[in-house]
This record gives C-alpha cells, structure tokens and sequence, in this order.
C-alpha cells in the first residue's frame, strides 16, 4: 500500500550541551493511506513534539520526514506555509477556531487562502458540513456553539481541502464523554468513507480505540504498537488498556 | 523596597508596549513646553513695543489654550493608561493569587506612574527645550523680526508650568489607576481575556434608517453652513448644524459599522477571497466597539483639518493683503463741517470751529511743517447727506434685500466722492482711475458680502437723487478699490458723482494721504513718531491710519491665530492618532493568537503582514474619511465667514494642512503597523 507518511529516524533535543533532552529519541514508523492511526503516550513522552515536526509547527533536530514522498525537513519559508495549507489539515484540542468570525467563514478560511472562488467554496462547504453534521451551526459564532460543535467545525476545516494527512492532537480534550464519542463516530465516517487519512495524538485510551493502529510512545521512543485487525472496537480497546498497564505510570490516569 | 523594583522591572520589560504611549506623552510635553516658552523666546527680539504688546496677548490667548490642551491630554492619559492596565489583568491576578494585597497592587502601579511621568517629563522637556529654539526662529520670521543674535533660552516658568499641569494629569491617573484595582475581581482578571466578546450583531432594517436619516440631517447641516449661510443671521445658531453634526456624526458610525460589513459580506467574491473575511469582521468588530470613540476622533480630524488650513490661509492673506490694500505710509483723517445742532449733544463749541479747518491748514496752526516730512501726498474729501444712505442706493430692491439680510445698517449714510478726488487717491495707490458722464454714477467697493448686495442693486439700474441730481449706475457691479488702508477688503461701498454735483456744505471728512520722505524702515519710524506726536501734542482731532500700524496688527493676528492653529491642531491630531494606535494595540494579544491560528492553517507570511497592514489602515483612514467630508464643508464655511480677509488660495494652506496630517497621522499608523507586525512575528 502506498505510504502517505515516513517517519525516518528522527530525533529532536531541547536545552543546550549542559542539559540535554531527547523529547523525540530516534523514531521510526510508516502511515499508510486510508489510515486512521493514534499515537498514545503520558505527558512529557513526547507524542505532541512528534506531531508539531511532522506538521512543520517545530523542527526535527535529525532525520527525515517523508509526506507524499517530499522531505518536509527540507522545505522553507512560504514553500512551508503552502505545504501546510495544500497538504496537511489540523484539528487543535483548543479547536483554534477565529471568534470573530462565524463557522461558515471559519471554514471558508482554508479554502479562500488558496485562492478558491467562492462558489466553489460555498458547494465544499454544503457538502463537508454534511457529513460532521453541522449544518445547522454554520451561520453561528464560535462563542455560540458547543465544545463538540465547535471541534466538528475545525474539523470541516482540516479537511475540506482534501489534505494528504489530517493531523490531531488531542482532539477529544476539551470534550465532554458524549461529544467525544460523537466526534470520534466522524472520523471514523470521514476515515472509512472518505478514505482521509488520519494521524492522532492521544492519551485517552477509549479515544485511541476508534484508531486502526495504536502507536505507543515512552520518553522519546516506540515502546509498541497494535493493529485493530478484526477486533470489534471493544476488543480493541482491551489490548489498548493492556498495553497501557505495561506501559505503567503516568498513562494509568488515562483511565 | 520590593514593589519599587518590581515596578521599574515592569516598565523595562514591557517598554516595547508602553513604547506609543511613552511617546504620545513626551511629543505632548514638549509641544506643551513649546508654546508655553513662547513669552520667553520673544524676548531677545528687536520688535516694537506695539508688537510687544501684541505678542503679550498672544501668550496670554496660548495660555488660556493650554488649560484647554491640558484637558485633552488629561483625558488621552487616563484613556491609555486604562487601556495598559486591561492589558495587563493577568499579571495583576497572578499577584492577587499570590496573596498581595490590592492596596500593594496599587502602589505598584503608583510607583510605575511615577517612573513614566518623571522619564517622560524629563525627555520631554529636553526635547521641547530643543524645539522651541526652532520656535524663536519661526516666532522671529513670523514678526519681520531681526534677531539681533542666537542664544538658547530656557523658560524656568513654562519649564515649571509644564511640570505642574503634567503632574496633576498624572496624579489623576493614580487615583484613577486605584480605583479600577479596587473594583476588579480575580475571576476578571485571571479569565478577562478568555470571555469572547460577544459579537452583537445590529439589525440591518434599523441600520439602515438610522443611516439614512443621519446622512439626511447631515446633508441638512451642510447645506446649512455653505449654500444656506446668510439663514445664519445670529452668532447662536451656528450651533444648530455643530449639534447636527457631532450627533449624526456618531449615528453615521454606529450604522456604518453594522452596514459595511453586510454590504461587503454580500459581495462573496470579495468576501471569500484571500483574508478578506477576516480583515472585515476584525475591522468592523473594533469599530462596533470603539462607536463613541471613533466620533470623538473623527470630530477631533475635523476640528483640526478646519483650523489648521483657516489659519494658514489667514495669515497668508493677510500678508498678501497688506501690500495691496496699504499702500501708503499715512493716511490723516478729520471730521468736518459739525453742525451746530451738535452743541446740545454735548459737542463743545471749539470742536465746532475745528471742524472747519482742513488738515493742512490745521498743521499751519500748529506750526508744523507737514512738507518737510513727506514724499508726496493727496488731499480729497468725503461728503455725506442724510439724503443718500444705504436705504436710497437699495432703490426699489430695498424690500427684497432688507428680508434676506437683516442685520445691515440701512440709514446711516453714504460716503460720497467727488470723481476727481476718489482718481486721484487711485493713482496714488495704483488702482484703476474711471470717468463718468454728467448723470452717472459708480460704486466703489471690495467687501464681498456688500458688494454682493450692492451689485443687486447696480444691476438692476437703480437711481439716485442727490443734491437736485439724478444719477444712474455707470456699471451694472460694484468697481474694485478702496480709500481706507486696512489690512483687510473692508471697504462696504462708495459712491462716486462727478465733480460738478457736488454740494460743498456736506463735506463731512477731509482725508490726505501721503508718502514719508525716507524708505528705510527705521527712517519711516522716526518721522511717523514726529507727526503723530506733533498730531497729539496739538490736540487736535485729526485720526491716523499708518501702513506700519496695519502691518503690525495684521501681522500680530496672524501670528496669533497661526499659533494657536498650529497648537490646537498639533495636540488634536495626536490624541486622535494615540487613541487609534492605543486600541490597535491593546488588542495585539488577541491578534497574536487569530495571527497563529492563520499561519497553522498555512497562511503566507506576506498575506499575514498585508491583512494587518490593511486591517489597521481601514482603522486609521475610517474616521479620517468622514473627518475629510466634514471639513470640505467646514472648510468651505469658514471661507465665508473670513471672507473679510481675502480670498487667499486655499491650496498652500491645504496642501501644508496635509503636510502635517501626513506626518504626524501618517507616523503614529506606521509605527502601529510596525509594532503590531513585531508582536505577531513567530519565529519557527
């Protein structure tokens, strides 16, 4: 299967020569297209450092990153800002929606920076609030909407523009258990029938269990990853929790 | 002292924030400086005392304006000083958590007031020292003064002044600043700026009235200033279009503001394109919640765009005036042929006598030997009869002129000259001479107003009778010229009648004007001092008119009005542009999050900066806008109402108005451009 994402050894360090810190120490791993891939891991085990290099947010220290087949390390500049408009879409846990502006437009926003005219624009929108089910709040502020809604409106906006790769961290965060399950039913709706390929980053095992391959992460490096295969999503989740009590420490709480 | 350093270590650490604020404050220190040193600047000034005097009332009127000027930087710093501390909510409740008390909170802040003010009265004061030696300059070169030689001077009094208006201004904020803290809560200050401004959407039918009823009564002002001017007939209703205006000035904001951003939501093409979605509702939602404000700055652009070119174009006028309209050195003027009927009023029975003897004959009395002093000179008369006054030249469009306007003097007078007398003083002043048949008449005059209702009169053929003649109108308008040197077309009408008509018992003033001997300019001074002083000693009542005396009093009034257009105009301009910047800026943090979230969802830096650029230039150019439209009209008002003064072009004056517009508005938008473009930079 064609891989939309390598992750080719890459390391990231913070802090000088005296107090060095490997957030990400040497990984390596391939998403496929049509993948609906998390990464768990406890705070400070560096999943969020590895999804800012991969979104171009923050830089690797060493190592290559391969999306679509081009070396993001290696771009610069405007040619980094049109890689992630054309490219990547983003779901923020603080949803990084713009208050001044209504969902509609918030929306609108990724298309209108690449220079989409606005019919155009207005027939991507119809259709991608159709399917996250937020027709109904497009013409509202953000400060009117739900957590849940307000996520499903960032999340129209990650992939209207047909992105390679839709990136989220923490995406069920700020949610209440409800709005999360429903969110985590869309993109499972945008992974099967859509075909988007998703990457994200969680530490909630429940959420992770919605993914169709669980990445482990501990102090910079993999520590294991499962496949869902044919498990329903329960049994999915069981191995996940498995896994978490080897995994010990912090990752307990996400229970 | 703990909070002592914790205060300076504010200032430093926030200095790039404070930077606006810090410099409004010291441009208006050291402005304030300037026209208060004024009085001393003047003193090494070779001037005569007359100028004296004038420069005197002149520093007496700038200092009146200070108290005024003091007001509104009083107000501009406690504005901006508010704004800093909204600013600055979370580190006030992070204090709070910690448990430091309110009242500590407040010396914090006392202690930082006090950094800034003594900082900023120290720069600016040095600043204004440096600037009002270019002000001697100006002041010298505005009073045709030498300056006998360059030395700095610092005024201890304006330096003491300045200190001491500033001080209250900032005791004001302290107090200010203590209340605000007392009555904060912590949930407010730790969470102020998560609380999403609610975007109150106005209803757009209402908006829409609301508009167009603004722009009616608006409409309604204007017309009332310009085409509808003579209604204006008492000083009080010029207040009636000045209400008008400043009320519909803040309706036209507050329905603008909801209308620009349907009209441009409606035109999706422009909407969705590019980050236009973004640069409008940002606009209109700071301009939704800055209504109040942006009127007072519009009115504030206005105000000063009207004074500003008024002024500049008044002393131009006045000094191209002076040239035409006083041509000659002296002009002696005396009553004659008082009647006796005048003994009952009071009139002694010497003055009655006098009154029958011309000017050269009373400098034969006095033994003055008037030829000795001058060039050349012309000796002419002025007749006046009961039987000719503005009620009889009127004719039979007396009626019709009486109801439009009113406030005119329709029975004094006339002043009539014979043809022969009214040429001569032409050639001597190098105006145009003019001839006239037996039965013909002509007007001579150069005051706008009256010449416009005279020249009804001349074109419609009116005729006069005076002394058993009948005269009708030689030309169908009003001739330019005058006899009265002034600095000013002030001459309302003369009539001129061939010689022959005249009755010699109806002389009323004999008049002569004449050259000095010597050119120089301290010459012409002496010699002026000798006569007026052999006039005065000699108690005779002969009034003087002297091209020196016009030329200081013009002179001095347009320095006068220049100044204080110059002053007001500077402060007004700055407090509107500090106000704008202020807000811009105050809202930087907030931009600085809607700036990233742009940039994560892969914006160009270049569409970044542009939104921005665009964003605070519809900001700054929103008031300035309809400050231009009100002051075409202002402008075109305050025209008229100097009228009086020349018609000068408007253009230099509008073109220097600019100048400063430019400089000064233009600045404070480029360093806000420039500061919030250093506060949403995120290096990767």
């Amino acid at each position: 299967m064609e891989n939309i994402l390598k992750v080719d050894k890459i390391e990231k360090y913070y802090g000088n020569k005296s107090s060095l810190t490997k957030a990400i120490d040497n990984i390596s791993f391939e998403v496929d297209k049509k993948e609906f891939v998390a990464i768990m891991g406890a705070s400070g085990s560096g999943k969020t450092t590895l999804l800012n290099v991969i979104s171009t947010i923050d830089r690797v220290t060493s190592g290559h990153i391969y999306v679509g087949g081009v070396d993001i390390t290696k771009l610069k500049g405007n040619n980094l800002n049109k890689f992630r408009r054309e490219e990547l879409g983003f779901i923020f846990q603080d949803f990084n929606l713009l208050d001044t502006l209504t969902a509609y437009e918030n929306i609108a926003l990724a298309l209108s920076i690449q220079n989409v005219n606005s019919k155009e624009i207005d027939k991507k929108i119809k259709q991608v609030s159709k399917e996250l089910n937020i027709e109904n709040v497009l013409k509202k502020y953000p400060y009117q909407m739900s957590g849940g809604q307000k996520q499903r409106v960032a999340s129209a906006r990650a992939i209207i523009t047909d992105p390679k790769l839709v990136l989220a961290d923490e995406p069920t965060g700020a949610l209440d258990s409800k709005s999360a399950k429903m969110l985590l039913e869309r993109f499972k709706h945008l992974n099967e029938e859509l075909d988007t390929t998703i990457l994200m980053v969680t530490h909630d095992a429940f959420t992770a269990s919605y993914a169709s391959r669980v990445i482990f992460i501990k102090d910079g490096k993999i520590f294991n990853e499962i496949q869902r295969g044919n498990d329903s999503r329960k049994e999915f989740f069981d191995k996940i929790i498995d896994v978490v009590t080897l995994l010990g420490g912090d990752l307990n709480e996400a229970l | 002292m703990k909070l002592f350093k914790l205060s300076l270590k504010n200032i430093r650490k926030s200095f790039k924030d404070y930077a606006i604020y810090f410099f409004t404050l010291i441009l208006g220190i050291s402005i304030f400086y300037v026209f208060n040193a004024i009085d001393s600047q003047t003193v090494m000034l070779d001037v005569t005392s007359s100028t004296k005097e004038i420069i005197k009332l002149m520093t007496n009127m700038l200092s009146g304006v200070s108290v005024f000027v003091s007001f509104i930087l009083g107000f501009l710093i406690i504005y901006a000083s508010r704004f800093l501390i909204k600013r600055r909510n979370k580190e006030f409740g992070i204090y709070l958590t910690l448990g430091m008390s309110k009242r500590k909170i407040s010396m914090i802040l006392f202690f930082e007031t006090l950094f800034i003010g003594i900082i900023s009265l120290g720069v600016g004061l040095i600043l204004g020292f440096l600037l009002s030696q270019l002000m001697s300059i100006l002041v010298a070169n505005m009073f045709d003064a030498n300056m006998t030689k360059f030395t700095f001077i610092f005024s201890t009094s304006a330096c003491i002044k300045t200190i001491l208006y500033f001080m209250v201004m900032y005791i004001l904020v302290m107090i200010f600043n203590t209340i605000n803290i007392s009555k904060c809560k912590l949930i407010d200050l730790l969470h102020g700026n998560k609380k999403s401004e609610k975007i109150r959407l106005k209803n757009r039918v209402v908006c829409i009235i609301i508009f167009l009823i603004s722009a009616c009564l608006l409409g309604y002002a204007y017309y009332f200033v310009t085409a509808g001017f003579e209604k204006l007939d008492t000083a009080n209703k010029i207040f009636i279009p000045i209400i008008i205006g400043c009320v519909t000035t803040f309706f036209i904001f507050w329905s603008l503001s909801g209308l620009m951003l349907e009209i441009v939501m409606r035109m999706k093409k422009i909407y969705y394109k590019g980050l236009n979605s973004f640069i409008v509702r940002q606009v209109s939602s700071k301009i939704n919640t800055t209504v109040f404000s942006m009127t007072v700055i519009c009115l504030m652009l206005f105000v000063t765009i009207c004074v500003l070119s008024a002024s500049l174009t008044l002393k131009n006028s006045m000094q191209a005036n002076i040239h035409k309209l006083a041509p000659a050195d002296i002009q002696l003027t005396k009553s004659m042929n008082l009647s006796d009927a005048l003994l009952e009023e009071g009139y002694k029975k010497e003055e009655i006598e006098e009154s029958k003897i011309d000017i050269l004959d009373s400098f034969q009395d006095m033994n003055f030997d008037f030829d000795n002093y001058i060039k050349d000179s012309v000796e002419v008369d002025i007749y006046h009869t009961e039987d000719l006054t503005l009620n009889h030249t009127l004719g039979s469009l007396l009626d019709t002129i009486r109801t439009q306007f009113r406030f005119l003097r329709y029975d004094s007078p006339e002043d009539i000259m014979k043809l022969s007398d009214y040429n001569k003083v032409a050639r001597f002043y190098g105006n145009k001479e003019y001839t006239l048949k037996e039965n013909e008449y002509l007007v001579v005059a150069d005051f706008n107003s009256m010449v416009n209702v005279r020249n009804m009169a001349l074109n419609n053929q009116e005729e006069i009778h005076l002394f058993d003649h009948t005269l009708t109108p030689a030309y169908t308008e009003c001739q330019d010229g005058f006899v009265e040197m002034s600095s000013q077309h002030i001459n309302s009408g003369i009539i001129v009648v061939p010689d022959s008509i005249i009755d010699e018992n109806y002389r009323a003033y004999n008049v002569v004007i004449a050259n000095y001997k010597k050119s120089s300019k301290e010459d012409r001074l002496e010699i002026e001092k000798t006569i007026l002083n052999a006039i005065q000693e000699s108690e005779k009542p002969i009034s003087n008119n002297t091209k020196i005396d016009i030329t200081e009093a013009s002179v001095g009034l347009g320095a006068l009005v220049t100044f204080i257009g110059l002053y007001l105009g500077v402060i007004f301009l700055i407090s509107s542009a500090a106000i704008l910047a202020l807000k811009e800026l105050s809202e930087s943090s907030d931009n600085k999050e809607r700036f990233r979230m742009l940039r994560r969802i892969g914006t160009d830096e270049k569409m970044l900066n542009r939104a921005l650029f665009k964003q605070i230039a519809i900001f700054f150019l929103f008031p300035l806008m309809i400050a231009i439209i009100h002051s075409v009209f202002g402008i075109l008002f305050s025209v008229k109402v100097l009228e009086i003064f020349g018609n000068e072009e408007l253009l230099p004056s509008i073109l220097m108005t600019a100048l400063f517009l430019i400089i000064i508005y233009g600045g404070y938008f480029l360093i806000t451009y420039y500061c919030s473009k250093n506060i949403i930079k995120e290096k990767l």
